[in-house]
């Protein structure tokens, strides 16, 4: 494959940049041409990631239409490019929400449209980066530039308390970065290479694997987010824009699962092995606590949010028990959760948009009034309660099943986050949606518009299809990820023949010192 | 060395003859022509500057000692002077407009600035502690009319003499430093005082190292480094504008250069005390800077803190007493000189009716009536904060890079954390343009200079990722040639150092 479709995926969004720049006129002409420029640009990516996909060879582990340039030569830094089965769907769900985030704000985001629609194409670029690059330098600076169109659109169109929950959002994610960027440096010198499949064939001492792998934790365990450094999230959520919560629940919090199956698993395998029940007990902490925490929320968004905390517990507890039933599922769980809280933040929006209040009890009784609406939500809802032939219940049986195999306890544990996921979802549902109308505007309001039902059918029936045919997914990140598990284990195990062998020669030693 | 003094034999020195010459013809002619010829000495001023920089050009690579080794012209001192020419230039372009709008022109303006700027050059050359001085002294003094050129504004007399009774406090240092210094020694030439430093021992070495800390305290406080930086946001407030916006820019990289020639020239084998001392100045310039910073209310002062802290990351390259450490130094305050004269450009632009604003509440909702503006302020700050793809990141990335490559990894830690805290500040500002309601609209007027400049540094800020290894190279030709050569002592620098184990913290 000659032909750069990753630098064209990369860079498109850029070029759809450059003529919002260039767009003149008055400022309905602006707006009006701005929303169009960016939606067509988002979808040609689209196209594109769709070609990636249909070109995607799913037998090979390794990196695909790999690209390399020399970047910075004075460093050996490079511009290498490639996609494997581990990042190939976050691509494409980078590449599929950033359309439906701009149609999702068409008409809800009124002021500086333009700067806005350059906002999410920058930030489609630097997600895509993230995904794709094989460089650890060019990895951190699409890493950590995501955090500044993001910053921006919770902090320009976010709500009443936007300011706090902007620098919140970037200063806490910083601090966990920069910490990232230090363990990337010392991986550079102890490896002598900043190239991601050369780091991941070299694993560093063991010693040093464990304070690199505490600080590309403290910068994963932020972005995901873990509990107790989830703090961040609600607040972000519920200040953004609809779309800003879409992207982010949707593609940012994946970036810190992204990162675990990237760097941490296979470049520190050994620490990975001892910080396992570590990891553990965050994840189950994470969902029970904050299935808890959901169960009492009046704040719709704040409710998703913490929901999906509790989801992203899951993805942890599957990948890092490090079965290939676990990983498939951590990985699954991530596109499945990818597409089903972006859905149901959407739903929020369509609801706020009519009402502009997030509070449950101002709703009720609205399937009288909103039945299509109504149908869509209860699949969405369904699907993050993980009911049977939706995409959530695909993921988390996997992840559960892959703990299971690990440690029973954990995955008992685990699963009473079904039970509370069950509990807090159809708490929201019947509180907003059955009931008797209590407010007379809420009795009022119309049905889902066209855009708005295009978007949510489309992604309800993405959901419905991954849980009836999960293969779609799973064919193509089995081979990257058995490979993953291969290395780990080969790793694991020589470590401890290294060990064993180090305890022999200290037993002989003693033995022979004993017996002379 | 004690040959017949022709005009040949001082052929490195001529650009600075060259600036005295040209500063006494223009003071000539702007007597006669009166306040209004600014705009003509000015850019007069920058002609010259320019064939200063041709004729750095084109100067032959090697080294020359002159005047009894008073004067050095080698790589170091050419390329750091061509940087100082285009900090020079852009001061320049920043000033013009700013001084004919607040009617505040006076033609002296351009003529300190050049003289300062040959003080300067003269300092990045001094090879003798006695030629230190007194360009130090040169540049000092007319940095301190400059503070205070706003004569009739409290603040900018404050300003001025502030400025003066500290400064001549800390040329007191250094003149105390070099009376031990000669003292002990009985030499002021570096090569020669290298190496009777490097034959002391006992008590006679302390009393050397005591003579070395007041020089380096001296200098710390012309760097702005903490505990010597508490004139720093005083005069950045006080002075008029575009004199603060040329403090900013260009004197540091001189100071700096100089003192980075005294550390590994005459220095070179008290390596251990100085580089816990350079590493002392470096971590609380950090520290101090990032959260002094966060309750600032004035721009200027904002400007002085981070010019504090950059200060800090800068050292932290010195620190390392490597090439590449002080190649990522050199580098790293390049970068921040072309991302300050941005942000000044813009502040600069900040006038109503004449009047100009510098509070960072004046930029309430700039982005609502400067679209322009507040973009550019925006990607400059985001590119202070060092948050990649802009170019701050990678300033900070190769500081690191040697920072981890030595394995001072607390150190490390401590920068990064600080930069952190600092980034608050920067994206403050991004947040009072952004975020808050807008004040009343500025003049539109940017003027052609400013905007040259403001265009070059956002554009260099934006596009430097392209292309990430431009300026590294210039800076590592620049360290190489002081650092490379075992240039004083027989045994070379590149070996690996003792590092203190107070600043080192391995695995």
């Amino acid at each position: 494959m000659d032909f750069p479709i990753l630098s064209l995926l990369l860079f498109s969004p850029l070029v759809g940049v450059l003529f919002l720049y260039l767009i003149k006129g008055d400022a309905e002409t602006i707006n009006r041409n701005a929303r169009h420029t960016a939606l067509f640009t988002s979808v040609f990516v689209l196209a594109v990631s769709l070609l990636l996909l249909m070109g995607f060879d799913s037998n090979e582990a390794g990196f695909q239409f790999v690209e390399n340039r020399t970047w910075m030569p004075s460093l050996g830094l490079a511009y290498h490019l490639g996609v494997d089965g581990i990042s190939l769907f976050f691509v494409v769900l980078s590449a599929f929400l950033t359309p439906v985030c701009i149609l999702a704000s068409w008409s809800s985001i009124k002021t500086r449209v333009r700067e806005y629609m350059i906002a999410f194409l920058v930030l489609e670029t630097f997600m895509m980066g993230t995904f794709l690059a094989l460089d650890s330098f060019l990895f951190y600076v699409f890493f950590e530039g995501v955090l500044i169109p993001m910053f921006l659109i919770i902090g320009i169109w976010g709500g009443p308390r936007r300011v706090y929950s902007a620098f919140k959002f970037i200063l806490y994610t910083l601090l966990g970065s920069v910490l990232m960027f230090l363990a990337l440096l010392t991986l550079y010198f102890q490896v002598g290479t900043s190239s991601i499949p050369e780091l991941i064939a070299n694993p560093v001492a063991r010693n040093i694997q464990m304070w690199l792998w505490i600080a590309c934790f403290a910068s994963f365990a932020i972005k995901m987010p873990m509990w107790p450094f989830h703090t961040w999230l609600p607040d972000a959520h519920v200040e953004a824009p609809t779309a800003g919560s879409m992207i982010l629940a949707g593609v940012l919090l994946k970036m810190g699962g992204y990162g675990f199956l990237r760097f941490s698993i296979p470049m520190f395998p050994e620490a990975t092995e001892y910080f396992v029940p570590f990891i553990y007990t965050l994840s189950v902490i994470a969902i029970i606590y904050a299935s808890l925490v959901a169960l009492v929320q009046e704040d719709m968004k704040k409710l998703i949010a913490y929901s999906s905390v509790a989801h992203m517990g899951f993805v942890t507890l599957g990948i890092f028990s490090m079965t290939m039933e676990g990983l498939q599922g951590g990985m699954f769980q991530m596109i499945s959760h990818g597409l089903i809280s972006a859905a149901l933040f959407l739903c929020v929006g369509v609801l706020y948009d009519r009402l502009h209040t997030r509070d449950m009890g101002r709703y009720g009784g609205i399937v009288q009034n909103m039945p299509r609406y109504a149908t869509v939500f209860m699949i969405l809802m369904l699907g993050a309660v993980g009911l049977p032939g939706t995409s959530g219940f695909i993921g988390e049986f996997l992840a559960l099943l892959g703990v299971f195999q690990a440690n029973i306890l954990v995955a008992i544990l685990a699963t009473t986050g079904i039970v509370l996921g069950a509990a807090y979802m159809l708490r929201l549902y019947r509180v907003v949606v059955f009931g008797r109308v209590t407010n007379k505007d809420a009795g009022e309001m119309s049905d889902m518009n066209q855009r708005e039902s295009a978007i949510l059918i489309s992604i309800v029936l993405m959901v419905l299809a991954l849980g009836i045919a999960p293969n779609l997914i799973l064919d193509r990140t089995s081979a990257s990820l058995q490979a993953l598990q291969t290395h780990y284990e080969s790793h694991i195990q020589s470590a401890h023949q290294h060990g064993v062998l180090i305890k022999e020669k200290i037993s002989t030693d003693i033995g022979t010192d004993y017996h002379e | 060395m004690n040959d017949v003094v022709t005009f040949y034999s001082l052929q490195p020195l001529w650009p600075e003859l060259f600036m005295a010459l040209l500063v006494m013809g223009l003071l000539i002619l702007g007597a006669f022509k009166g306040d209004q010829s600014t705009r003509l000495l000015t850019l007069l001023s920058i002609g010259g500057l320019l064939l200063v920089l041709l004729f750095l050009l084109v100067t032959p690579t090697g080294k020359s000692t002159i005047l009894n080794g008073f004067f050095i012209l080698d790589t170091y001192a050419v390329n750091i002077k061509i940087i100082l020419v285009f900090a020079l230039t852009a001061s320049y372009m920043l000033s013009v407009k700013y001084l004919y709008d607040t009617g505040f022109v006076k033609f002296e303006y351009p003529l300190l600035i050049l003289l300062a700027g040959m003080g300067m050059f003269l300092m990045v050359s001094a090879h003798h502690l006695l030629s230190l001085y007194m360009a130090l002294e040169l540049q000092s003094l007319s940095l301190y009319i400059l503070a205070a050129f706003h004569r009739n504004s409290i603040k900018s007399t404050e300003a001025g003499v502030k400025y003066f009774i500290l400064g001549a406090i800390s040329s007191g240092f250094i003149l105390f430093g070099i009376s031990l210094l000669y003292g002990f020694t009985g030499e002021l030439e570096y090569t020669r005082l290298a190496n009777a430093i490097s034959g002391l021992e006992g008590i006679e070495r302390t009393a050397i190292v005591f003579g070395m800390i007041f020089i380096i305290a001296g200098i710390a406080f012309k760097i702005s480094a903490v505990p010597f930086h508490m004139w720093t946001p005083d005069v950045y407030e006080g002075a008029p504008l575009p004199v603060t916006a040329f403090f900013a820019i260009a004197p540091k990289l001189a100071a700096l250069a100089m003192l980075i020639r005294l550390l590994v020239g005459p220095f070179e084998t008290l390596v251990i005390d100085w580089q816990i001392i350079i590493g002392f100045l470096s971590v609380m310039s950090m520290i101090w800077a990032a959260f002094a910073g966060l309750v600032q209310k004035d721009l200027k002062r904002l400007m002085a803190y981070s010019s504090i802290g950059n200060i800090g990351y800068a050292l932290l390259g010195v620190v390392m007493v490597t090439t590449e450490g002080v190649s990522a130094s050199i580098f790293y305050l390049m970068l921040y000189m072309v991302m300050t004269a941005g942000v000044f450009s813009i502040i600069l632009c900040l006038q109503r009716d004449g009047m100009s604003f510098k509070r960072i509440e004046n930029l309430a909702g700039l982005s609502k009536n400067h679209p322009v503006l507040a973009y550019s302020m925006a990607i400059l700050m985001l590119s202070m904060s060092g948050l990649p793809p802009l170019s701050g990141f990678f300033g900070k990335m190769i500081i690191f890079k040697e920072v981890i490559a030595q394995g001072m990894y607390a150190l490390a830690v401590i920068g990064v954390l600080t930069s952190v805290v600092a980034a608050f500040y920067y994206l403050r500002i991004i947040k009072v343009m952004f975020f808050d309601k807008p004040e009343m609209p500025y003049s539109q007027d940017v003027g052609g200079m400013r905007r040259i400049v403001m265009t070059v540094s956002v554009l260099f800020a934006l596009c430097y990722i392209l292309r990430p290894d431009t300026l590294l190279p210039f800076a590592q030709n620049t360290a190489s040639d002081l650092m490379g050569k075992g240039i004083y002592i027989e045994h070379s620098l590149e070996q690996p150092l003792i590092v203190p184990n107070v600043i080192k913290l391995g695995y």
